[in-house]
């Protein structure tokens, strides 16, 4: 009985008694789960075009960062004295970076192994992880780096605001995160359904055999999704960076995106949003509130238990692409 | 060729003049299946051309080759020359043939499902680059050819019935602005009716917009009131081939292909030759 009440009732009594501690809450799980979005992003980008699992999404995040950082370094060192000036020459090299990154997967991963079973490609996409990997500590070493968020104009300090009796804090680097992040999916919404590119990526999406027969160029198709991916982890990678440093320890938050891609469904954008919030706010309430029952630290393993009662139940996800049948 | 009807009348005219012309070619599947045994046909722009056959007997194959698409399917053409348009064009990809006005519409009909039908149509156009009011323009034409597909625009292909998969189809084809479809099997899993309104579009693009056609197909009957000209597959090769008018009145094909032979066959020595043929028609 008394369990009972710990579990059903004292949350919620908790929660109606200090809405001040609920709202931070909410907030700093809503702020993860925009992060776990736009990983989870990056991999339905790629899903959705080729059908493959991108097991490098994690360390294309970190690869990012450490670019963008790397060659901020080398800027400064060559004589560009202006900081904001250097970082975002830097900024601009990366995404150059991360496109010849696209255009190398594709024309060394993807090409040679095409109309290979997917798994194949899941495994060629390993392989990928440990070059980059190998890449990453040669060229900057591996030791962890600071985000260069002062040279990009990202905003440091909080604001505390004083709502239901108690301080609310809001770090205004979160707040700059999911607007930016808000942009990016929109403007990807509207490249998908208004483009002729974009229109081409959904029909590769939905059947390879008959983009190819209507003269879609897959190989071009497929350097756009890298590509694009490719800029998602890079905000992805200065977003989360920003929080902690640059090491490649960030690449485990790529197993972080599992579940939010179980939750929204591997093939729907609005799915990774969507699925990346409930994530995030999930694991955030539940270690607040539910946790100590437990002993604490269910923050870790709560996002993969909400992910195996959706594989039990809606194997597709919330958002999964719905399967077209006619009789 | 078992027993050519007559001399084909293109036989003579100088290989140019033909849209597309395939000369003996060979396919083979991942290196060792050998699935087309020497090939040859030619379609004269402007023509309608059926290519006949039983199941498995290299039609589809045939096409993919000409369009390439053989290439996802780990096929390849390993002898013999595909001309179109006075150009080689074997081993291009099927973009580029897309390009310069070749393009193929599947088996099947492979619409995009997750599209609507007015998504469709504008995939049709991806190669094109001349320019937004061009494109307009011929979605306008191809809803002026299939009035049911404007109805519809804005429905999602997947939700469409067979027929007007099978419209959509062929008008995403037709916003490359091709010289020439590769048509196959239009008629599969559809009701009489359909059929013969897909065949009367067909003839009308062939006719208004001077677009040539390679219809493979398993309806024979139809497929030979259509077409001018006709070339029968069998086991990866053309057994036979002829005016689509000598070929209906032959008595081969009357017999296993339109079902409609006189009853009472001489000996079964005449008839073995194509036993396993008739199989397929009973």
């Amino acid at each position: 009985m008394d369990l009972l009440y710990k579990i059903f009732l004292d949350p919620f009594v908790q929660m109606g008694s200090a809405p001040d501690l609920l709202l931070q809450t909410l907030w700093e799980g809503l702020v993860g789960g925009v992060l776990y979005a736009l990983i989870a992003l990056g991999f339905v980008l790629i899903f959705k075009a080729s059908g493959v699992f991108n097991f490098a999404q994690g360390i294309m995040v970190v690869f990012a960062a450490l670019t963008l950082v790397g060659l901020f370094a080398l800027l400064t060192r060559v004589g560009v004295s202006n900081a904001h000036l250097a970082a975002f020459a830097a900024l601009g090299l990366t995404v150059v970076v991360m496109l010849g990154l696209a255009i190398a997967v594709e024309k060394l991963v993807l090409r040679p192994l095409v109309n290979q079973p997917d798994i194949i490609l899941f495994m060629a996409t390993f392989g990928l992880t440990y070059v980059l990997i190998g890449l990453g500590e040669l060229i900057f070493g591996g030791e962890p780096k600071v985000m260069i968020t002062n040279e990009l104009f990202l905003p440091r300090g909080a604001w505390d605001l004083e709502i239901f009796g108690g301080f609310v804090t809001f770090q205004h680097i979160d707040i700059a995160a999911a607007i930016i992040a808000s942009l990016m999916v929109a403007g990807l919404a509207v490249f998908f359904s208004k483009t002729r590119i974009g229109r081409a990526l959904r029909a590769v999406a939905d059947s390879h055999k008959a983009a190819l027969s209507v003269g879609i160029s897959l190989e071009q198709i497929w350097v756009i999704v890298w590509f694009a991916s490719g800029l998602v982890a890079l905000v992805t990678g200065i977003m989360w960076a920003a929080r902690s440093d640059v090491s490649f320890a960030l690449q485990i938050i790529a197993l972080r995106a599992l579940p939010v891609l179980i939750l929204g469904g591997f093939t729907s954008i609005p799915g990774a949003i969507v699925g990346g919030l409930i994530i995030g706010v999930g694991e955030k309430l539940g270690e607040f509130y539910w946790g100590p029952l437990l002993g604490g630290g269910i923050e870790s393993w709560l996002a993969y238990f909400i992910a195996l009662v959706f594989l039990l139940f809606r194997p597709q996800g919330l958002f999964g692409e719905k399967i077209i049948e006619r009789v | 060729m078992s027993r050519a009807v007559e001399k084909r009348p293109e036989a003579e005219a100088a290989p140019a003049a033909q849209i597309l012309s395939v000369n003996n070619i060979e396919v083979v599947y991942d290196h060792v299946i050998l699935v087309l045994k020497g090939v040859s046909l030619e379609v004269p722009p402007g023509g309608i051309v059926a290519l006949l056959g039983a199941n498995g007997a290299g039609k589809t194959t045939t096409l993919k080759a000409i369009s390439n698409l053989l290439h996802s399917e780990r096929g390849e053409v390993t002898k013999g020359s595909i001309v179109f348009d006075g150009a080689a064009v074997h081993g291009l990809p099927p973009n580029e043939l897309v390009r310069r006005g070749c393009i193929q519409v599947m088996e099947g009909r492979q619409c995009f499902g997750h599209l609507t039908v007015e998504e469709n149509l504008l995939t049709g156009a991806f190669t094109r680059r001349d320019g937004k009011a061009a494109i307009r323009d011929d979605l306008e034409r191809v809803y002026a050819y299939f009035p049911k597909l404007k109805e519809r625009r804005n429905s999602l292909a997947g939700y469409t019935s067979g027929g007007e998969q099978q419209m959509t189809a062929v008008g995403r084809a037709l916003m490359s602005r091709p010289k020439m479809i590769l048509l196959d099997e239009p008629s599969m899993g559809l009701a009489p009716q359909i059929v013969e309104e897909i065949f009367e579009i067909v003839h009308a693009l062939n006719e208004k917009e001077k677009v040539s056609f390679l219809l493979a197909e398993q309806n024979t009957n139809m497929a030979l009131r259509y077409a001018r000209y006709g070339y029968i597959l069998e086991n990866g090769r053309v057994v036979l081939d002829g005016d689509a008018q000598h070929l209906r009145e032959n008595e081969d094909v009357k017999e296993f292909y339109l079902g409609m032979g006189e009853s009472g066959r001489r000996s079964f020595r005449d008839v073995k030759h194509y036993k396993r043929r008739k199989r397929w028609l009973a």
